[in-house]
């Protein structure tokens, strides 16, 4: 894998055509980020992560299930740098964004390319509906009004809310359903336009309905844009990734496509995780 | 796919910890944090400031009278001779007064209020207590100098009559004097007792009283046995609030302790406090010894509330700890 | 628990009902200051009262307009300078605040609430009406914005931290700078609670009246820039209630009523304001 050529193709050059789930055999899409012996902790002796590799491909969905505390909602907070937003958190291994070091990168700079939707639905409690989605561009200095209201527009429309919401622009964000919420904060993420988006558990604040509806958003969305899921919910990692990762008490188990992993996992402690025998 | 553990390939590429806020700064944010830095360290200043301005401004006092300032017994500016013990005396007796009377008053609302009212008519009390702490010092003295001053002349007769074998209820009866001054500071301070013993017996553990009412016993049993003394701490923090809310009043006691430096065990005398002879004396102070004397008043009225307030803050922050 | 249940049963009842005589007492007294001051104020207030200027001893007819513009004027200077700094503190103390020296902030604002308001006025003397050699409107209003800084520095500290972290990480994750993330999302949440430690602390000083004694000073005509003495309404309602003039013991009243009504209404706003937040 040469990452640094990868950074400079063109995105849409050879992309395969989007699949379901990776075919075996099928060509693998180009690693959009890659992790390498990373570690990372809380305070000085608590160690969350105990030297991860990852390679993230473009343009896919990759699903991290794991039990509760096995880290991986350090991992992905380590991927756009919102770990080290915590006092006291440190991190060190390599993590890149096609070629480019993130440790080395301007935090600022890495999350408007790496973006992230919470665990809870976060709208700025101050701002409306259309300020909340716009808020990403206009905080950065965007002016052209025409400009952001286009951006505003596309973004909810992928979140899969403009119909619900266009005629509630000016109404405040706080005041959606929590489904709605949740899908306004992902419209509010993708206007920013990232690369990659990190979701950290996106849907367990939300009721099945909610959650049906995000999870078809993500399979509209993932020829877009590559997207990382951590879950807690088996079934919804095998409903919409391409590759599954499985954590272990701050450890990679085991990663892989999808299928292969829910199907013929090579660990045994995937197989027994899977299979309800703990976690 | 399955990455065995690579220690070697970690150490390769591990490089320092990545401490927050990051090792890079962006530039903004470095002036941003400056800028507030800046603006927090100016409280800081102020306080040093403050103590630094009374400090060199009393030094003069100090070095003609040393300690004894603080227990001399005259008050002679046009002499020059300068002593505090007649405000000390006047400011604490005062402040006595009003906790005698403040503190039983607010502990009973504030256990009507949290053990007793339906919620609304304890939020409606609570609020008319709270708001008496928003009138100003000065109405309240206009208040004492026109109404309790004649009422204060008019009980004491009868007071020296029934508690006469007492030396504090003996004398003439002026109306302006130490007893009026403790009535109308026993007002102000009120607020204080009432709504921090409130919040502090509000955080009685449910379980201990509900232990105490399946023994069968009554509601003030339970309060007495229970939510007063867990809550002692908090109330006695709130009195040390509240005395130091006392010591330092001006305005209220000024118009009404009657303004004459002199020590008498009779609450009906006359008396003054440390931050009325400030008030009266600081604008037509000329020479520098006198400037120099009320500095030092100010200075030791400072070091006293300081203390008191470290108090009250101790008491009521160790209570709030375990919340 | 001993004793006889009657007596028990006795016990309780009076000594509950003596904790209800004492919240009769400690509610009544606000009301009837109210009401006193409204009795005595009321007669003695009019339009002309107003809006005219002081008159000499023996004339009738004179007002407290310069009284209530130089108030104005001097706790509004006194909330441009605290509030600012008040608020910046708080915002230091919210957002970075961890180490020794926020402790150390912390304890100087908690002194600094604690110090009583007329050594605050004999500090502002000795800053600023000793090397300036004159009494002035400028030296008032520090003297205030220092008694209003702690005060908003610790409510706006607080209604800061009521923001919930997870505002400020969504923010963060947009890629916005952290300096920017404070001004324009975690400051604008916290607006209502911000503006209510302000408002509260604007009706404290408004009522001060001894750190004004020999700073602010007092005047009996219009103030004349930040720079000379000025009247203020505390300041007056203190020298007319001690003064043998009948006359201006009614101005007193008057001008009593007139600044109670001020204190509580800001005081009340502040209080309604924060209220519909409070619900949610």
């Amino acid at each position: 894998m040469n990452l640094l050529a990868m950074d400079a193709e063109q995105p849409a050059a050879n992309i395969p055509p989007p699949a379901g789930a990776a075919a075996p055999g099928a060509p693998r899409r180009p690693v959009v980020m890659s992790v390498r012996g990373l570690r990372a902790g809380y305070a000085a002796g608590a160690q969350a992560l105990q030297g991860v590799d990852l390679e993230i491909r473009e343009r896919t969905v990759t699903a991290i299930i794991g039990p509760s505390g096995c880290g991986k909602s350090t991992l992905i907070r380590c991927l756009n740098r919102m770990h080290e937003v915590i006092p006291g958190a440190w991190c060190e291994g390599d993590v890149r964004l096609g070629g480019r070091d993130v440790l080395q990168l301007d935090p600022v700079v890495l999350r408007r390319e790496v973006g992230m939707v919470f665990q809870r639905p976060n709208p700025f409690p101050t701002m409306s509906v259309f300020q909340n989605v716009a808020s990403g561009l206009v905080l950065n200095g965007e002016r052209d009004r025409a400009k952001i209201a286009e951006r505003v527009e596309e973004s909810l429309r992928r979140a899969a809310l403009w119909d619900e919401v266009k005629d509630k622009l000016d109404k405040p964000g706080t005041g959606l359903s929590g489904g709605q919420q949740q899908r306004l904060c992902i419209a509010r993420a993708l206007a920013v336009e990232p690369r990659v988006l990190l979701m950290d558990e996106p849907c367990s604040a939300l009721d099945p309905l909610a959650t049906a509806r995000i999870e078809e958003l993500l399979l509209q969305i993932k020829d877009q844009l590559t997207i990382v899921i951590v879950t807690h919910n088996m079934q919804q990692a095998a409903r919409v990734s391409e590759y599954t990762v499985f954590m272990l008490m701050g450890e990679l188990v085991e990663y892989g496509e999808t299928q292969a992993i829910f199907t013929q996992p090579s660990d045994k402690r995937t197989e027994d995780y899977i299979t309800g025998r703990f976690g | 796919m399955t990455p065995a553990a690579a220690p070697e390939r970690t150490s390769s590429g591990a490089r320092g910890l990545v401490p927050v806020p990051g090792p890079r700064e962006r530039a903004g944010d470095r002036l941003f944090r400056l800028i507030v830095t800046g603006f927090a360290l100016l409280t800081l200043a102020t306080v040093a400031a403050l103590a630094w301005q009374l400090t060199r401004g009393s030094l003069g006092t100090w070095r003609a009278f040393g300690a004894s300032f603080l227990w001399g017994r005259t008050w002679d500016p046009v002499n020059d001779v300068f002593g505090a013990l007649p405000f000390l005396y006047g400011t604490l007796v005062t402040s006595l007064i009003a906790l005698l009377i403040a503190v039983p008053l607010g502990v009973g609302t504030a256990v009507f209020l949290t053990e007793l009212a339906p919620r609304r008519l304890a939020s409606a009390v609570g609020f008319a207590v709270e708001l008496l702490a928003a009138v100003p010092s000065v109405i309240l003295g206009l208040m004492g100098m026109y109404l309790l001053v004649p009422a204060v002349r008019f009980v004491e007769p009868s007071l020296e009559r029934w508690l006469g074998f007492l030396p504090f209820f003996r004398g003439a009866a002026y109306g302006l004097g130490l007893l009026t001054a403790g009535l109308i500071l026993s007002l102000m301070i009120l607020p204080y007792v009432t709504a921090i013993t409130r919040d502090v017996l509000a955080t009685v553990p449910r379980s201990l009283k509900e232990a105490l009412y399946a023994l069968g016993a009554t509601r003030w049993e339970v309060v007495r046995g229970v939510s007063l003394p867990y809550a002692r701490p908090g109330i006695l923090g709130a009195v040390f609030l509240a005395l130091g809310r006392a010591l330092g009043e001006t305005m209220a006691v000024t118009m009404v302790i009657g303004n004459t430096p002199r020590i008498s065990a009779s609450l009906f005398s006359p008396g003054y406090s440390m931050a009325a002879v400030i008030a009266n004396e600081l604008a037509e102070a000329v020479s520098d010894a006198h400037l120099s004397a009320l500095i030092a008043i100010g200075l030791t009225l400072l070091g006293v509330t300081i203390v008191v307030n470290g108090l009250a803050r101790l008491l009521i922050y160790r209570l709030e700890r375990p919340r | 628990m001993s004793g006889h249940p009657a007596r028990r049963k006795r016990t309780n009842a009076l000594m509950l009902g003596l904790t209800a005589l004492c919240a009769l007492l400690s509610a009544s007294a606000l009301f009837a200051i109210l009401g006193y001051i409204a009795w005595k104020g009321a007669s003695a207030v009019s339009w002309a009262f107003l809006t005219r200027l002081p008159v000499p001893v023996g004339e009738t007819g004179g007002g407290i307009a310069n009284s209530v513009l130089g108030s104005l004027e001097v706790v509004g200077l006194a909330a441009l300078i605290g509030v600012p700094v008040g608020v910046l503190g708080g915002v230091y103390l919210a957002e970075y605040g961890r180490g020794r020296l926020a402790f150390w902030v912390r304890y100087a604002a908690d002194v600094l609430n604690g110090v009583p308001s007329i050594v605050v006025g004999l500090f502002a003397y000795a800053l600023i009406v000793l090397p300036m050699k004159r009494f002035s409107a400028l030296s008032g209003s520090v003297a205030l914005s220092v008694i209003m800084v702690p005060v908003v520095l610790r409510s706006t500290e607080d209604f800061l931290r009521l923001v919930p972290g997870t505002i400020r990480e969504a923010a963060l994750a947009l890629g916005v700078p952290r300096w920017k993330v404070t001004l324009r999302v975690v400051l604008p949440s916290a607006s209502r609670g911000i503006l209510t430690g302000a408002l509260l602390a604007v009706s404290r000083v408004a009522g001060e009246t001894a750190p004004l004694i020999f700073t602010a000073f007092g005047n009996t005509f219009w103030g004349r820039g930040l720079l000379e003495p000025v009247a203020t309404l505390p300041l007056t309602i203190y020298n007319y209630a001690i003064s043998p003039y009948d006359d201006w013991h009614r101005q007193a009243w008057a001008a009593a009523l007139v600044l109670m009504l001020f204190v509580l209404a800001v005081n009340l706003a502040a209080r309604l304001w924060l209220r519909p937040r409070a619900a949610n």
